[in-house]
């Protein structure tokens, strides 16, 4: 990856739209993929669309990109609407889930393949295609079709494809899905690095939340076609606004608490101001995350099981009450609390979120 | 066919001798045949070698219009099965996939029709045709199908007949496309939906429309039935009735008409093999780098 300044300013000037989602529905006979999502992306912000399958993620995208049509609602690019314009038209580039290249065209082929439709000269179309394969670093890979190239570098030839038009927005359909762990980490480190470096303004969709949450501005969580909530990811795992948050981002305890009349919740013997929607007075469950926890030795709590992760050392708890909890304290504390000792779990001095209870 | 054998077959630790075993049977058994029908045809008792079947042949009446009419009918057959074919199973696979199904029943109905049957019911439609449209246009257009120098009529049977096989050839290159994707990612990039198909479908389908083109070619040039109890004398139904008189030219007959089609089938492969498939070579796997 040798992009010089020059090269990305290409692109730049062209990125860094505002992408806006008004009220999107979709159905699919008896799915409802979409049921009323709004979102505003902000120029040049790369946002993740994160959720199980069959949230809606994908079905948002290709809205977006002009292979679907809402059944409600708009999608705006920079304040225009962009429903009514046919897939070709709108300037937006896309990187596909599975292997999208043309197989009987070599990759600077592919990525100028965009430039012939516009019917730019095969000189000029030559050197931008040398430019972009530049940018995603397979300079000498030019003249290779597909089928010789590696997944990871054909999903990087794609990339290129898609920023060969200079779109206002960036589409990325879980581009890494099918790479193997290694070159996702690479590749995913840099379309991050890229798409700042173009200012680019783009959409993400992807079911792990590991990329999401690193590569992202912010995290679009959804599910059941709607916007659960969207925030930066610090934000999204330290003050998730719903349950289906908290659970989906991270791993997450459920403590049976009780809420009291003024806004707080009592769990783990403690009164605590409470987050989240919950009647008064009724059994709740507080959640919370397993490094929150504060672990101590001796008290009426029970180490069932510990199993080291390098750092932190993950530890399942019996409560007295038969709640099982799982609590990460850092390993070099591990030794104190082995799998049998009598331990005491408490809570941080801090809002709980609370959610009615399961089970 | 041959660089896909080249590439797989791979040196491996392992004997070969059985190798050699089959090829030799396997030659034995196709170039055997063909090797003692030549014998049979240049070598003629009391006479010694002589290439008198083969000239006679060629010097017969009517060699050079047989063959024309039979690459005219191959030609317009493998046109028309293509036209017929292409867009529809495109269109299907793309905005309507459960016709799929529909397509594929139709396109196999052929297959349970035997020749002979398809040829009986053409016959009472030729002979319904002209008494029952006698006071409307369509009469000329019963008797133009029919017409010797360049029966349509002919051409319809064999787009049906070729349907099945041009069908399976076709699916089986589009099954080997991921076709909604490379279609949205040229849209993406900005083509129509019209020069998407152009531009990336047709290309990649290449190898399917040869293969059709092919299968269609072999079976318009072994045509015999349907041509023959119609009335009409392309180069099979020819060649059999000019190899009945002599024993050594009726084997010369059928050397010849091998060796018409192998070539044939030899342009066709020639033809279609572009610039752009002459440049990838298999044998490079490029390993993961990034």
């Amino acid at each position: 990856m040798t992009a010089t300044a020059t090269e990305a300013s290409a692109v730049r000037d062209a990125g860094g739209a505002t992408v806006e989602f008004r009220g999107l529905r979709r159905v699919f006979g008896t799915t409802t993929a979409l049921d009323g999502l709004d979102l505003t992306i902000r120029p040049g912000e790369l946002v993740a669309l994160l959720g199980p399958s069959g949230c809606g993620k994908t079905t948002a995208l290709r809205i977006v990109a002009g292979f679907e049509q809402p059944d409600a609602g708009q999608v705006l690019v920079d304040g225009e609407d962009v429903t009514g314009v046919p897939a070709h038209r709108r300037n937006a580039g896309m990187v596909f889930q599975s292997y999208s290249l043309f197989p009987h065209l070599s990759a600077a082929d592919n990525v100028a393949f965009g430039l012939r439709m516009r019917g730019v000269g095969t000189a000029a179309r030559r050197k931008r295609a040398t430019e972009l394969l530049e940018l995603v670093g397979l300079p000498e890979h030019g003249d290779r079709f597909p089928h010789q190239l590696s997944g990871g570098q054909q999903q990087r030839i794609a990339l290129a494809r898609a920023l060969a038009l200079e779109p206002k927005v960036l589409l990325l359909d879980e581009p890494l899905s099918a790479l193997d762990a290694k070159v996702r980490v690479t590749l995913r480190d840099e379309i991050r690095r890229l798409q700042l470096e173009l200012g680019i303004t783009t959409l993400f969709v992807t079911h792990d939340q590991e990329e999401a949450l690193s590569t992202a501005d912010r995290v679009a969580v959804m599910h059941g076609g709607r916007l659960e909530q969207c925030a930066p990811p610090a934000e999204l795992y330290d003050t998730p606004a719903t349950a289906f948050v908290a659970e989906f981002v991270g791993t997450m305890n459920r403590i049976p608490g009780r809420t009291g009349n003024d806004g707080t919740v009592e769990v783990l013997g403690r009164r605590l101001p409470s987050r989240g929607e919950a009647r008064p007075d009724t059994g709740v469950d507080a959640l919370v995350r397993p490094e929150a926890l504060d672990v101590t030795p001796g008290g009426d709590a029970r180490v069932v099981t510990a199993s080291f992760h390098g750092a932190v050392t993950r530890l399942t708890l019996a409560l007295a009450d038969g709640t099982t909890l799982k609590a990460d304290v850092p390993s070099h504390r591990a030794p104190e609390l082995p799998a049998g000792a009598a331990v005491t779990v408490g809570l941080p001095d801090r809002p709980v979120l609370v959610d009615d209870r399961t089970a | 066919m041959a660089a896909i054998t080249a590439t797989t077959a791979k040196p491996k630790n392992r004997p070969r001798y059985w190798r050699g075993i089959v090829a030799v049977v396997a030659g034995l058994y196709f170039l055997g045949p063909l090797v003692v029908s030549v014998i049979f045809t240049v070598d003629v008792p009391n006479q010694g070698f002589t290439l008198s079947a083969y000239t006679g042949i060629l010097g017969a009446a009517g060699f050079l219009s047989s063959l024309r009419l039979t690459l005219e009918l191959a030609v317009a057959t493998i046109v028309v099965v293509l036209l017929l074919l292409v867009p529809a199973m495109i269109a299907v696979r793309l905005s309507a996939p459960r016709l799929r199904t529909l397509i594929e029943i139709v396109c196999s109905l052929p297959l349970v029709v035997p020749a002979v049957a398809l040829t009986a019911g053409i016959v009472s439609v030729l002979r319904w045709g002209p008494t029952t449209l006698a006071r409307t246009p369509l009469y000329e257009t019963i008797l133009q199908i029919q017409n010797p120098s360049f029966p349509v009529v002919l051409v319809l049977a064999y787009v049906l007949m070729a349907l099945p096989l041009a069908y399976r050839t076709l699916d089986a290159g589009l099954r080997a496309l991921d076709l909604v994707t490379l279609v949205e990612a040229a849209r993406n990039c900005g083509a129509s939906p019209a020069r998407a198909v152009l531009r990336v479908v047709l290309p990649n389908l290449r190898g399917a429309l040869l293969n059709t083109a092919f299968l269609t070619l072999a079976l318009v040039l072994g045509e015999y039935t349907v041509a023959s109890i119609l009335g009409f004398t392309p180069f099979a139904v020819w060649i059999v009735g000019i190899g009945g008189s002599q024993a050594q030219m009726s084997v010369a007959v059928s050397v010849l008409s091998l060796v018409l089609t192998w070539v044939l089938l030899l342009i066709l492969a020639a033809a279609g093999r572009g610039p752009s498939f002459r440049t990838s070579s298999r044998k490079l796997k490029v390993k993961e780098t990034s």
